[in-house]
């Protein structure tokens, strides 16, 4: 039996489609088989940014009013050959799906993949309730910015009245020179506040914009800091201790014989 | 009707000798010591006893204040709005106050409720609220866009960052203290205020909110035993 995991925020926009990619292609990568749900019924793009929407046949809601088997619906990445997606509709809304169809849809996919990570919509009202349905665990995803730790601390206090352990935050897209300024708020401030463990810091980086629009995750880059990052999410959810990477792009000895060489 | 009027006149035969209302005169008026041994309606006989005939001369003249002392005996608002007709009579006769040494079960109930201090482990995140009768001690934070509203006094053992009402039922004296002070906004029964008004934002430290003419205050924790030092006698 497999575990899910729901990636949820509150507030839009933070990155949870970015962050629910690249943890199941990471989780993937490191041999687990992964499905990606995308729960954001008529907003969903979870399938664009895998690059994966040219592919959808069927979706979450012909598998729930029972259209289609499950297996039809699930799109088998051929990137990654453990890594499926159970892409959302476009065209109905939230309530076309009840929160007793999403668990059970998650109970089917949890027999057969190791980790199912949902995608959640933003907001707090039926799209929430059905994303968290099926979980056992929850991933909170925030920015250093006063609006999105004050959603995540209200996403948080919904989510301690599942039947689900304490939530796991990433705090994304943080600029590490504005921190240094003071003009962002820094990771203590933010683990000071929501009190819940922290599994990982995503540094800002151009790469994710720009790997998400050509429909490749981020964590496919080994250039990229905010891919290590979501790398080392991934270990660290299969229970590796894996240090957080210092925020600061400092010169150390690997940029020192980097630049010697005449990389860069 | 006339059936206990007859048992009155008997038991009055019977029980002369102690009278079953005592009057008092002190500084503040008068005081009617209730026996609370006997019936009610032995209670009503000779209060309209003393009111109409024998002690007619001390209970004239000029407007006096009376008090009820009911001893243990329980009497209900009509019992109460019984006897309070008797002494109304006299127009110069106004009842100040009724005091039993007794109370009823739901009264006693109320009364447990307004005095109960609760204690919470809890953080309280944006969006929750936390309401309870009496006084609170939260072992936890209170976190923006979270509320906690006691009728009582409030503390925190924890960052106050949210909104914290004391008070909420009108009690003026309630404080809300807090081991670090940082709210959002402050109530104290119907006196809103956030920091930056008639306080800073915290210096740091346990401090207090209370109310002083009506303004909000904070003050270090080390200033409550001089603003409100019947706070530890009060309750428990």
């Amino acid at each position: 039996m497999g575990i899910g995991i729901v990636v949820t925020s509150g507030k839009g926009g933070v990155g949870k489609t970015t962050t629910s990619a690249n943890l199941g292609t990471a989780l993937a990568l490191l041999g687990q088989k992964v499905c990606m749900v995308d729960t954001d019924i008529g907003l969903r793009n979870l399938d664009v940014v895998m690059g994966l929407e040219n592919r959808i046949i069927y979706d979450l809601v012909d598998v729930a009013e029972g259209s289609c088997r499950l297996q039809q619906a699930l799109i088998k990445d051929k990137r990654f050959e453990n890594l499926s997606l159970l892409p959302a509709a476009q065209t109905k809304d939230k309530s076309a799906v009840s929160p007793e169809q999403m668990e059970e849809i998650v109970t089917q996919l949890k027999r057969e993949f190791d980790y199912v990570v949902i995608d959640c919509p933003a907001g707090i009202e039926q799209g929430f309730r059905n994303a968290v349905a099926g979980a056992d665990q929850a991933i909170v995803v925030t920015t250093p910015e006063k609006a999105a730790v004050r959603d995540a601390d209200r996403i948080i206090g919904l989510l301690e009245r599942e039947k689900m352990g304490m939530p796991k935050l990433v705090i994304n897209r943080v600029r590490p020179h504005l921190v240094k300024n003071g003009d962002m708020l820094d990771v203590e401030d933010i683990l000071d506040l929501l009190a819940i463990d922290l599994v990982g810091v995503v540094p800002d980086d151009d790469h994710v914009i720009k790997s998400a629009n050509q429909g490749e995750p981020a964590v496919m880059n080994h250039e990229s800091r905010a891919a290590i990052a979501y790398r080392n999410i991934a270990r660290r959810l299969l229970g590796e201790a894996v240090p957080l990477q210092p925020l600061e792009q400092k010169a150390g000895v690997f940029q020192k014989v980097r630049k010697f060489f005449g990389f860069k | 009707m006339s059936s206990w009027r007859m048992v009155s006149v008997e038991v009055k035969q019977v029980t002369t000798a102690k009278s079953k209302v005592t009057i008092k005169g002190t500084k503040e008026g008068l005081v009617f010591f209730m026996d609370d041994t006997c019936s009610f309606e032995e209670l009503l006989t000779d209060l309209r006893e003393k009111i109409e005939h024998s002690h007619q001369q001390i209970l004239s003249g000029p407007l006096i204040r009376v008090s009820l002392k009911l001893g243990k005996r329980y009497c209900s608002p009509e019992q109460q709005e019984q006897l309070t007709d008797i002494i109304r009579q006299k127009g110069n006769l106004v009842i100040h106050t009724i005091d039993a040494d007794v109370i009823s079960k739901e009264e006693a109930f109320a009364e447990r409720l307004k005095s109960t201090f609760s204690i919470q482990v809890h953080t309280v995140r944006s969006g929750q609220v936390l309401e309870f009768e009496g006084d609170l001690l939260l072992l936890g934070d209170v976190n923006p866009g979270g509320t906690v509203r006691a009728t009582g006094n409030i503390y925190i053992l924890g960052n106050l960052r949210g909104y914290v009402h004391a008070g909420f039922k009108g009690d003026t004296q309630a404080i809300i203290a807090a081991a670090v002070m940082a709210p959002t906004q402050l109530r104290i029964a119907d006196v809103i205020s956030k920091p930056g008004e008639e306080w800073a934002s915290s210096s740091g430290g346990t401090e207090f909110a209370y109310l002083e003419d009506g303004t909000m205050l904070v003050a270090k924790m080390n200033y409550l035993p001089r603003i409100r030092p019947e706070l530890g006698e009060r309750k428990h």
